[in-house]
């Protein structure tokens, strides 16, 4: 019952955040302040795992295909498969569930306990188009950062290859060309945008609806990562079985 | 002006307001007291509309707010400025920006004209030079008077205080009481100030609401509080080591 009322609530939140918008340079200014906080903050992050496990994939493919008879462009196509299929988009939303997610939680969340939402709404103003609608827009660039993960992915996976002596460039870039098939870059990128929304918005509804002081800042904050990291497991099921079987 | 009549309010089966009528006059201070849990700040959240009570209604102005259409609705709101009891200052925004909000929200005015406005207003509240910190920069009681400065930037019809000098040292909180008071004169606005302070009913105490478990159990001017009989009243007003020395001075001279 509670979880209907939930679901229901989310989807009233999904409502007033596209109506009663506010005024349009207001708007602006916050959309690239949240480009900012959620996405160019993240560059960092996304870079370093998105390199290192690249590289790590590589190297347990290698180490794993010992066999003389398996070629040796197989590492470098499993690399690619596993970078872009699930590594890039799903692995690095879950970790942004963490950072983004409990980022959202717990600044709209201390935003509700200390009345700054009350605030909004005295002065006439849809606090969810502003606090959320920002969000879900400078989520839209949020594909960029999965680009970039896959990009140092593969590349972290060819330095772990060739540098660890266990294929030779040649061979990896020939492996990185087999059998390519383009929508699965359409099938990554469908993906990243349905988990750029759930990022955006199940935290900002933990942040938005929760009572209390400080103290249940935090509980939402980690209430809202486990929910949406939950949705973006079960999203990728859902997507993965529409698409691709 | 604005009337309240039958006033009713409750959180699940908690009934915090418990049917409340009075009127709130133009270009008085307006104050409501009361001990802390009594339900002030709930009712001045049912008045400017953050809560929806359960029954009984409000008017401003004679038009009562549940047969105002959105766009009144929405006029209504850009005329009501509101001082949180926490201050609820964007800690996003420098104080310049906290201030210049509602400005930028409901004006189209140039942004040097703004700024000029921001920092007339901040020289009211006695804080100058403190532009461009930000909330968590600044002491509390700077924080209440930048919360001050944000509610009547846009110069408000209808003002409200929730505790305005709390956590503010004596000096300067006659300062905010009296700032408050000469606003509401000056603009002939409706001002309700929630307090539990004394100092504050001798200072700006010109109506006086007395809220006791979410009952109005009186009503009465400034002079009048000093003079009444009921219990709960005196109780309150002389629970003051203060107020009482100065009544038993009062009373052997007499
Ligand atoms: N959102 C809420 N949900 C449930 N109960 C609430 C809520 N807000 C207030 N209450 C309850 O209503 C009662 C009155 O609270 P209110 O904040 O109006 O007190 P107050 O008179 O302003 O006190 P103070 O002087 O301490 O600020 C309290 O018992 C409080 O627990
Ligand atoms: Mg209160």
């Amino acid at each position: 019952m509670k979880y209907l009322e939930d679901i229901g609530s989310y989807f009233l939140m999904l409502r007033r955040t596209f109506s009663g918008f506010t005024k349009g340079d207001v708007l602006r200014e916050l959309i690239f302040k949240e480009i900012d906080d959620l996405v160019m903050s993240s560059l960092g992050i996304v870079s370093f795992i998105g390199f290192f496990v690249g590289g790590v994939i590589t190297l347990q493919t290698a180490l794993n295909l010992t066999d003389p008879i398996i070629p040796k462009e197989l590492v470098a196509f499993a690399t690619r498969q596993s970078i872009i299929l699930e590594f890039a988009p799903t692995f690095i939303s879950i970790i942004m569930a963490g950072k983004v997610g409990s980022f959202i939680t717990s600044s709209i969340g201390s935003m509700r306990v200390t009345e700054q939402i009350d605030a909004l709404e005295v002065m006439g103003i849809n606090s969810l188009n502003y606090l959320v609608f920002p969000k879900v827009i400078a989520l839209l660039t949020y594909p960029f950062l999965i680009a970039i993960a896959m990009f140092l992915g593969i590349f972290g996976g060819l330095i772990a290859g060739v540098y660890g002596g266990f294929v030779s460039l040649d061979e990896f870039i020939r492996g990185l060309q087999e059998d390519f098939i383009p929508f699965h870059l359409v099938y990554a990128f469908v993906k990243t945008y349905v988990f750029a929304f759930i990022l955006a918005t199940v935290p900002a509804w933990h942040g938005y609806y929760m009572k209390g002081g400080a103290l249940e800042v935090g509980k939402a904050s980690t209430k809202s990562f486990v929910w949406t990291s939950v949705l973006i497991i079960f999203a990728n099921y859902i997507i993965t079985q529409l698409l691709l079987s | 002006m604005i009337a309240i009549d039958n006033l009713k309010m409750q959180f699940g089966s908690e009934e915090i307001l418990k049917g409340i009528s009075t009127v709130f006059e133009q270009g008085k201070t307006n104050l409501i007291i009361g001990q802390s849990g009594s339900g002030k700040s709930v009712m001045l959240k049912c008045l400017i509309g953050l809560l929806k009570p359960v029954a009984g209604s409000i008017s401003y102005h004679n038009k009562p707010t549940n047969e105002m259409n959105l766009v009144q609705q929405r006029i209504l709101r850009e005329e009501i400025g509101m001082l949180f009891q926490g201050g609820a200052l964007f800690d996003s925004m420098t104080i310049e920006e906290n201030i210049m909000f509602p400005l930028r929200m409901f004006s189209e005015q140039s942004r040097p004209k703004m700024i000029s406005r921001v920092n007339e207003v901040l020289n009211r509240v006695n804080l100058d030079g403190v532009n461009n910190k930000f909330p968590g920069e600044i002491s509390g009681g700077m924080q209440k008077r930048v919360s001050i400065a944000r509610a009547i930037v846009n110069n408000p019809k209808y003002l409200f205080c929730d505790e305005p000098n709390s956590g503010l040292d004596p000096k300067t909180a006659t300062v905010i009481d009296n700032l408050i008071q000469k606003i509401t004169h000056e603009n002939d606005i409706t001002t309700i100030v929630v307090t539990h302070d004394m100092n504050s009913v001798m200072e700006i105490g010109e109506r006086i609401n007395f809220l006791k478990n979410g009952i109005l159990v009186w009503k009465g001017t400034q002079e009048e509080i000093f003079k009444t009989n009921n219990q709960d009243v005196t109780d309150f007003v002389y629970s003051s080591n203060l107020f009482k020395k100065i009544r038993d001075v009062q009373n052997k001279n007499i």
